[in-house]
């Protein structure tokens, strides 16, 4: 008999198991037991967690919420063909990210060393933040306001662009994000 | 029972229900031809994604991207699976196939599907990749194939549902199902859930682009829509496992080491690996971390540990089949002189290893909830799943394959050289694949992505570290050789069917088919001390390993990048 005929033993389910199988289930157990142990020890002891505060929201609220930041922070214009505002908003405050076909709107301008409430959201379809290269990746939903409290740990100008396809000119959809001193 | 409508085949003693083997026969022929349609599309995306070579524009790029996952993601592997169902049934218990006529239907209506498909999205207006995720629409047409394709894959389910029945019914096996077959099981319940969420989510969406609902929720669609996506993949990890128990039986005679464990093993499938389907929604906003360590981990790691079972038990029964017919010296003997030469045996073990160390690691650590924000929407992703799913799945089906054709077809195989050296071209060319994806993922590169030099942004690019487009070109290089290897496949599954030599009824092929199994008296004494496999635990204990000190190394990285709250 063999894995592809029926058990020779038809009480198969008492026969005793290797000890080989007995070794490795133990082991693999308590490693399944290490792995499920160390999410919540990052949430209690790494700093690296994302929020799950979220938001239902309309694209015009959220395009109106932006507005009001850009039209309070803004400290330059960024680079042509573009010309998108480059805000600077204290630090601690709350900031907001437009992500659209095919832009990532304003340019923001963080502190090092500053936690910021930014706010992700999409007025049309799906998105994909990705900041490099810091290696930080959020999915980014329509009718959905993401708030994640981001710490820069190094001054510098990161990208953003999108990782979630989204269309003919998805690969164009880029932006930066300055971080200073 | 009428003998006309059997024949048994003269080299295993396996019982053939005529109507269930012309069903085999269509289904297997179908998908070979979507592999070879796919794997064409594979080339074309390797290559543009080479960014030397760029060879596509990019909304041809996007187009082709959507039919390659859905030819071999999808249609490749579902009519194989249908297949398999039908062999693991009628077949290997010996009995009627259930209603033939109406398993004919869903062959119908998987083939007219999958050919929609295929039309609706080279039209151009479907570019919306595998996943579609709403809001961004497709053409009605292409939810509709979707559909049609999906519920002719259930009819299939419910005809091997039905065949089991009869078997119990008209006593054509004695005791409990083979694990092979208990393996199919597993597969054809977990197709069932997959469909149905297929359906709860895809139903409304072809609604919604025909301007009948007013609304699709993008965060909803996720849920539901990953509820199929991922399921379908664990489909193909039971099928796929179920495959290398057979290869094992058929190569080497081999038993299972305990048929508890490695049963349990199949069951903790059900249970636990549908949850995996949340390992898409890990950095998504709406979602609490509870929920998410909770379905992640598959309620504490349990599939985790039954395919880690599995990775013991399969060559763990190889080792002690071959230990019993004598090859008992030292650790590795009877894995030295295994038929490294036979496509059969290589393809399935080199689906095992590369299931395990490239797929099976790297998935459990990017679905680990903090480290998915390294690593979601990454090149990363695709280069975990082309070692799950092409190696691990694909391969063993190719495996399986060669074994088919004089059995099931009745001829010999064509190209035998060819034929021995495919296995390696394919797996050693997709391992390439998989492991340059996964490095240039590392680095940021996104996937479904034409052009990481940015030269259609207006102003802003990012510079990507130099060992991106190395990476890139490395895979591009692979890609080639994989669909070489790909292709070598089709051509001597395809050149065997017409042109192979036709094997009687009654014909025994030249060469055996099938392996004596070892006498129970010969697996007396066999390993070292009560150790029965201690080449299989050795192995096991350095894929331990690796698994461990990657797993810490990626939990490093995690804690230099920005403070994240």
């Amino acid at each position: 008999m063999t894995s592809i005929s029926p058990p020779k033993n038809r009480l198969w389910w008492n026969e005793p198991i290797e000890k080989v199988e007995l070794i490795w289930i133990t082991l693999v157990f308590l490693w399944g037991l290490v792995m499920a142990f160390m999410m919540p020890y990052w949430h209690v002891a790494g700093n690296q967690n994302l929020s799950n505060e979220t938001y239902k929201i309309t694209p015009a609220a959220y395009l109106a919420k932006t507005q009001a930041m850009v039209d309070q922070y803004t400290v330059r214009t960024g680079p042509a063909p573009k010309n998108f505002p480059v805000v600077h908003p204290p630090a601690g405050s709350d900031v907001y990210l437009v992500a659209r076909l095919w832009d990532w709107w304003p340019i923001l301008e963080l502190e090092k060393d500053q936690t910021y409430r930014v706010h992700l959201s999409s007025i049309d379809w799906q998105h994909g933040f990705s900041l490099q290269p810091a290696a930080i990746n959020i999915q980014v939903v329509p009718d959905y306001e993401h708030v994640v409290s981001l710490t820069p740990n190094k001054a510098g100008d990161y990208s953003v662009f999108c990782n979630e396809y989204c269309g003919l000119l998805h690969h164009t959809m880029i932006n930066t994000i300055h971080v200073v001193e | 029972m009428n003998n006309t409508l059997f024949r048994v085949c003269p080299d295993t003693g396996l019982k053939f229900h005529r109507p269930a083997e012309t069903l085999m026969k269509a289904n297997a022929v179908a998908a070979v031809v979507f592999l070879l349609v796919g794997g064409f599309y594979a080339l074309l995306v390797g290559l543009t994604r080479w960014q030397a070579v760029h060879l596509l524009a990019a909304d041809q790029f996007y187009m082709v991207l959507t039919l390659h996952g859905l030819n071999v993601l999808i249609f490749w592997i579902l009519f194989f699976e249908i297949a398999l169902l039908y062999f693991c049934s009628s077949t290997l218990l010996g009995c009627r196939l259930a209603a033939p006529r109406f398993a004919w239907v869903g062959f119908a209506l998987m083939l007219i599907g999958a050919v929609m498909n295929n039309v609706i999205v080279l039209q151009g207006n479907s570019s919306v990749m595998m996943t579609s995720y709403a809001p961004m629409g497709a053409h009605p047409v292409f939810y509709l194939s979707l559909i049609l394709f999906a519920v002719g894959a259930l009819i299939g389910c419910f005809v091997f549902f039905g065949t089991l029945v009869i078997a119990k019914d008209e006593k054509t096996y004695e005791g409990s199902v083979s694990l092979v077959t208990f393996g199919a099981i597993t597969a054809a319940i977990i197709a069932v859930f997959t469909i149905i969420s297929g359906a709860i989510i895809l139903i409304p969406t072809l609604l919604w682009s025909l301007d009948l609902i007013a609304h699709i929720d993008a965060l909803m669609y996720r849920l539901i829509w990953w509820g199929f996506g991922h399921s379908s993949q664990q489909i193909n990890v039971s099928a796929h496992i179920a495959i290398w128990y057979a290869i094992a039986a058929i190569m080497f005679g081999a038993k299972p080491l305990s048929e508890k464990v490695s049963r349990m093993a199949f069951l903790m499938y059900i249970l636990f690996l549908q949850l995996a389907s949340v390992h898409h929604l890990l950095v998504d906003p709406g979602l609490s971390s509870e929920f998410k360590m909770f379905n992640t981990s598959y309620a504490m790691y349990l599939a985790v540990m039954a395919s880690m079972v599995h990775g013991l038990t399969v060559p763990g029964s190889i080792e002690a089949a071959q230990r019993a017919k004598g090859l008992n010296n030292g650790l590795f003997e009877w894995l030295r002189k295994a038929p490294w030469g036979n496509p059969t045996f290589s393809g399935m073990f080199i689906s095992l290893v590369g299931f395990g160390f490239l797929g099976g690691i790297s998935g459990v650590v990017m679905g680990t909830e903090q480290i998915n924000i390294l690593l979601h929407n990454t090149l990363y992703v695709p280069g975990h799943f082309h070692a799950t799913v092409v190696i691990g799945t694909t391969l063993a089906f190719m495996a399986l394959t060669y074994w088919l054709v004089p059995i099931l077809f009745r001829r010999e195989l064509v190209m035998k050289k060819l034929a021995s050296w495919q296995p390696y071209l394919f797996g050693g060319g997709m391992a390439g694949v998989a492991l340059f994806l996964m490095g240039a993922g590392t680095v940021g590169v996104p996937r479904r992505h034409w052009d990481i030099s940015f030269s259609d942004a207006a102003g802003a690019v990012y510079e990507f570290p130099g060992a991106a487009n190395t990476m890139l070109a490395l895979n591009g290089v692979f890609v080639i050789l994989a669909v070489a290897g790909g292709a070598a496949f089709c051509v001597i599954v395809v050149a065997s069917l017409l042109f192979g030599k036709k094997l009687g009824e009654d014909e025994k092929s030249p060469v055996p088919l099938i392996a004596e199994p070892p006498a129970d008296a010969d697996y007396e004494g066999i390993g070292s001390g009560t150790i029965t496999v201690p080449g299989t635990l050795v192995f096991a204990l350095v894929f331990f390993a690796s698994f461990a000190i990657y797993y810490f190394v990626n939990w490093k990285y995690l804690g230099e990048t920005w403070g994240i709250s």
